[in-house]
């Protein structure tokens, strides 16, 4: 137990708990927007995995990180239209046709990749800070920095643009025009309406923000890992939808619930590492993070309401 | 139904083109019974062999054909047989596997490979309604007493052994990492012996972690991770998920052992040897028995000894000569019943 | 004439569906009409396929009408995967405690065990939901986690089969009691009761659900919780109970997919679909297709059994990956959600949705389907 709690090993579980946060901190901060404009989508899982297969797609094609993470950020966007013209423009039910975006995500992600690229292949990973083209050499002293350096500057790119995202969003929920439309389409969308808001219009740019994110996140895990398989979120999706409930739709709690779910998750794979953890439990050892993230939710839960009209379509009288 | 055949047997031969397979007809260099090793930079696809039989048959799998692992070595043998069997893969659920078996007998095909342990329960009511029909099932150590079910199984923990004695020798005593995940089926045997393999030559930690997932990725590559900050000087792992733990040791520089496929192609640099399943050994015994009306009845098993199990070391990797002797000095122990791998 | 209009919309939706499927049939060099007509020779060619269509389509249904329940209460119930998981574990626990009890008395524990295992795994999250806030949603998909480790856990260790044990360590119960299988209907099929009690479950549910004070009791919450306490209805209670019913019929399908199967045992591959085949969520689908109406689910889960059966005929004829049903499903059901409001125009009745007067309430209750939704009946979405 004691040879865990030194500094250099601290640190490695939060590095590795930080890579296990991103898509979940991405996807979920896409789905706290969506849901803020009032619009539940629980296809989050079959997004990511349609861009993930894409970003992978276009590595091996091109080569090019940026290619991918772009491609990822196209598929994702594409399934933002559509979704958004589902749910908000024909008002099909949100809960189901969010699980016919997770199936056919899962099915086609699946398809595409048995038939494009059949044997897994892994690619190069996403590159840390120092290895990037042209500007890494700034970043080089910074990583040799001990600890800090691992602790800070030791991460993709996709990284930093995920947790630069909590304050960005956070931002432009409050204090931009766009933010308050979204938080009053979401809570009163007739009144919002009444003032000249178009309730329509918000909610699509909503989703459409919101499953660009998921659409990243995506992107993020398979170039991250180097490889994409059936399945390869293995509901990653869903628990980035319930981290949303965890963070009460507030950006920063969300980033909490994520890093809470990586920081359990990479805890207790040290732990295994060391034997302090027997392989015996294992499996008991895998429920952690799940357990926990109820757990801290039922001693710190607060009675905060939900936007008052999620899942509800707006009809203009 | 042509067409389609060519399709697939060329998606099959692109994929299988795209790694460095063992074939002894592409450049690969036997040296001795056990071990293989490859020539780096040579284009060692699995290559078609001739037809040994005019049996039709058939495979149910729970993986897909193309994972690099459990099902791929059997599509790998068969081609090498020069077989191009009907596939129904990825059926993990059991229910839904059966239904494919059932289907396939109806439809008349000879021979039935049903390539899953957790199958065995429902081939244990489908295979008394076919009698006219071989069902081949593993892996498994029992018929289940079934006139018309050859049974197959692999001594995983002989190569694992082999596989964890070269980890030892490159760590010099030092840690290695195992990368499971769920600690079942035959994954356990593998890793036992190669835990045994190493510890008989002086490493006295082997870590151990189980993920709790045959798929996923990120946990396979972040338990990769923790066992890099234990100190693990040389990993192995099974699994379809074992990929991610792959690329933690290719960026590390960490040497890698992989088993039930050739793994080379996940990383070319690291890679030390993979215990390849050669499931064709014991296949073509049973076609042959098969075509001579015997459908089942026996349990047939990979070893060492009968070339069902080749230990291939990764020609790239460049091991040192005399630890290669040495392994195939183990191996020689290993067949001649000196040392017995715990399974 | 403008029912027979209606009705019109959600085939064409499907017909649209299946018009994208066949392009990618084509896309992977195969003859679409094989491909059609090989899911419906896999789903319906003989009866024999038929008993396996109705078998599959079995634990669809009853994952189906809780989750009906659940909706209907305004709770969302995702956990089918976990509680279908804990049913059938403290069902199979039951069947190895004592296998040798007679049939007649075997049978219906085993069933009651599994609802008592879903039961309680519904009830967790629909009274941390009711008494501590914690959304549902969340605590589902985390219970679903939990349940799925917990199966693999007890089938490698405690309830491992002896002879695995020593043997390949497969992740499986030894072959459980005779006493406790499900009884075949038609000799030479695989049809057996389990899909009779599942079609009476069905009958069941809409009669509890219309038809007695519980269940006017549980519609009244997921309408309107404010005036349902204000007539003395427990929100807390009601809620905490339309979970524990939603996951005892999910149990229950669990115990089906056990002692319905031919193996007659539980084998776990690591993960949840390799035992449930994804049935917690198809559930949803199948309710949600079956306008959250108990006997509206039933066709509806017969219907997308017959595309998983087909599916799998699909890739043994022609060689098509069974992702691509899959892909297939998802878009299926986005073009007939989709539909609701042509149909809705083309009903003259904008905005009301699915097939008979249940809709307007039904449409209320999913309005409402969310969190701690105190609102009454949502002014801007009245019909004009």
């Amino acid at each position: 137990m004691s040879e865990f709690f030194t500094l250099s090993v601290l640190i490695a579980t939060f590095a590795s708990a930080v890579r296990l946060a991103v898509p979940y901190l991405l996807a979920a901060l896409g789905e706290t927007i969506g849901q803020r404009s009032g619009v539940l989508n629980l296809g989050v899982d079959g997004v990511m995995l349609l861009s993930a297969f894409g970003a992978y797609y276009t590595v091996i094609e091109t080569g090019s990180h940026l290619l991918g993470v772009g491609v990822g950020l196209l598929i994702g966007l594409f399934m933002g239209v559509v979704y958004a013209v589902v749910t908000v423009h024909l008002h099909a039910k949100q809960g189901i046709s969010g699980i016919g975006i997770f199936l056919f995500g899962l099915g086609f992600s699946d398809l595409l990749s048995q038939e494009l690229v059949g044997a897994i292949q892994p690619i190069k990973k996403l590159p840390s800070l120092a290895k990037l083209p042209f500007v890494g050499g700034i970043f080089e002293p910074l990583e040799d920095i001990k600890y800090i350096g691992e602790l800070l500057f030791s991460h993709n790119l996709m990284t930093y643009v995920a947790f630069a995202l909590v304050p960005i969003v956070t931002w432009m929920m409050n204090r931009t025009t766009f933010g308050l439309n979204i938080k009053a389409v979401g809570e009163n969308p007739q009144a919002a309406d009444s003032l000249g808001v178009s309730v329509e219009r918000t909610r699509f740019f909503a989703i459409l923000i919101g499953n660009t994110l998921a659409g990243l996140a995506g992107a993020t895990l398979s170039l991250q890992l180097g490889v994409f398989q059936q399945n390869l979120t293995n509901g990653l999706g869903f628990i980035a939808v319930a981290l949303v409930y965890f963070g009460a739709w507030r950006a920063k709690w969300v980033m909490a619930g994520a890093m809470l779910y990586g920081l359990v998750t990479a805890t207790r794979l040290q732990w295994q590492a060391r034997d302090i953890i027997p392989n015996s439990a294992s499996d008991l050892a895998a429920m952690t993070p799940a357990l926990i993230t109820i757990l801290a939710l039922v001693l710190l839960a607060k009675r905060v309401r939900g936007p008052a009209a999620l899942t509800k379509p707006f009809t203009r009288h | 139904m042509k067409t389609n055949r060519s399709r697939r047997f060329l998606t099959l031969l692109t994929a299988l083109l795209a790694l460095s397979m063992f074939a002894a007809a592409c450049g690969g260099s036997e040296s001795a019974t056990g071990t293989a090793t490859s020539e780096c930079g040579t284009d060692n696809a699995v290559v078609k062999g001739d037809k040994v039989t005019d049996l039709s048959v058939a495979v149910v799998a729970p993986s897909d054909s193309q994972d690099l692992a459990f099902t791929q070595s059997m599509i790998d043998s068969l081609t090498r047989l020069g077989i191009e069997p009907q596939v129904t893969d990825g059926t993990f659920q059991v229910e839904v596997a059966a239904d494919a078996i059932r289907g396939y007998a109806e439809d008349g095909i000879n021979v039935i490979i049903v390539h899953g342990t957790q199958y065995g329960g429902s081939l244990a009511e489908i295979a008394p309604d076919f009698p006219e029909t071989s069902f081949i099932w593993g892996t498994a150590t029992s018929t289940q007493g079934i006139a018309n079910i050859f049974a197959y199984y692999p001594e995983a923990q002989q190569g694992g052994y082999v596989n964890g004695w070269i980890a030892s020798e490159l760590t010099g005593g030092g840690a290695i990492g195992v990368v499971g995940p769920v600690e079942a089926g035959d994954a356990v045997a593998y890793i036992n012996g190669f835990k045994a393999g190493a510890e008989a030559n002086g490493v006295s930690n082997v870590a151990v972690t189980y993920t709790g997932s045959f798929s996923d990725v990120a946990l396979a590559t972040e338990a990769a991770e923790a066992l890099v900050t234990v100190g693990v000087e040389a990993l192995t792992g099974t699994s379809q998920s074992a990929v991610g733990a792959v690329n933690v040791a290719d960026e590390n520089g960490i040497p890698w052992f992989g088993t039930q496929s050739n793994q080379e192609a996940w990383s070319t640099d690291q890679v030390v040897a993979s215990q390849v399943y050669h499931w064709e050994v014991i296949l073509d015994d049973m076609f042959e028995m098969i075509e001579e009306g015997t459908l089942g009845g026996e349990a047939m098993s990979l070893t060492l000894e009968n070339g069902g199990l080749l230990v291939e070391i990764n020609g790239c990797f460049n091991l040192d000569s005399d630890i290669e002797s040495g392994a195939q000095d183990i191996i020689k122990k290993i067949i001649a019943g000196d040392i017995n791998p715990p399974a | 004439m403008k029912r027979l209009l209606g009705a019109s919309v959600p085939l064409g939706a499907a017909l649209l569906a299946f018009v994208l499927g066949s392009i990618m049939i084509l896309a992977l060099g195969e003859n679409p009409i094989s491909g059609a007509s090989a899911i419906f020779e896999g789903a319906f060619g003989t009866g024999d396929r038929f008993a396996v269509t109705a078998v599959r389509a079995t634990p669809l249904l009853l994952v189906g009408i809780g989750i009906t329940i659940a909706f209907r209460a305004s709770v969302i119930n995702i956990g089918g995967e976990g509680q279908i998981i804990a049913g059938a574990l403290l069902s199979t626990i039951v069947a190895l405690l004592v296998p040798d009890t007679p049939r007649i008395i075997l049978i219906p524990l085993v069933m009651v065990a599994g609802m008592i295992g879903g039961g309680i795994w519904g009830a967790i999250p629909g009274a941390l939901k009711a008494y501590a806030s914690v959304n549902e949603i969340l605590s589902t998909v985390m219970l679903n986690i939990v349940a799925v480790q917990l199966m693999n856990f007890l089938l490698r260790g405690p309830m491992i089969d002896p002879i695995e044990k020593n043997g390949s360590r497969i992740p499986q119960t030894e072959r459980l009691s005779d006493n406790a299988a499900m009884p075949t209907l038609v000799d030479g099929t695989r049809l057996h009761l389990g899909v009779v009690i599942a079609a009476l479950a069905a009958v069941a549910v809409y009669i509890i659900l219309w038809r007695t004070p519980l269940g006017f009791r549980l519609r009244a919450v997921g309408h309107n919780p404010d005036a349902a306490r204000a007539a003395g209805i427990s929100v807390e209670r009601n809620i905490t109970l339309a979970m524990a019913m939603s996951g005892a019929l999910s149990g229950l399908a669990g115990v089906m997919l056990v002692f319905g199967s031919e193996s007659l045992r539980l084998v776990t591959d690591g993960g949840a679909a390799g035992f449930t085949g994804s049935a917690g969520f198809n559930g949803i689908v199948a309710a949600l297709f079956g306008g959250l109406h108990p006997l509206w689910t039933i066709p509806s889960s017969f219907l997308f059994g017959a595309l998983l059966t087909g599916a799998t005929q699909l890739q043994r004829a022609l060689q098509i990956p069974a992702a691509l049903a899959v892909a297939l499903n998802g878009l299926i059901v986005l073009f007939v959600v989709s539909s609701d409001r042509l149909r809705g125009w083309l009903d003259g009745r904008l905005n009301q949705g699915a097939f008979d007067n249940e809709t307007a309430e039904l449409r209320e209750s999913r309005n409402n389907s969310t969190d701690q939704q105190s609102e009454a009946a949502d002014p801007h979405n009245a019909t004009p």
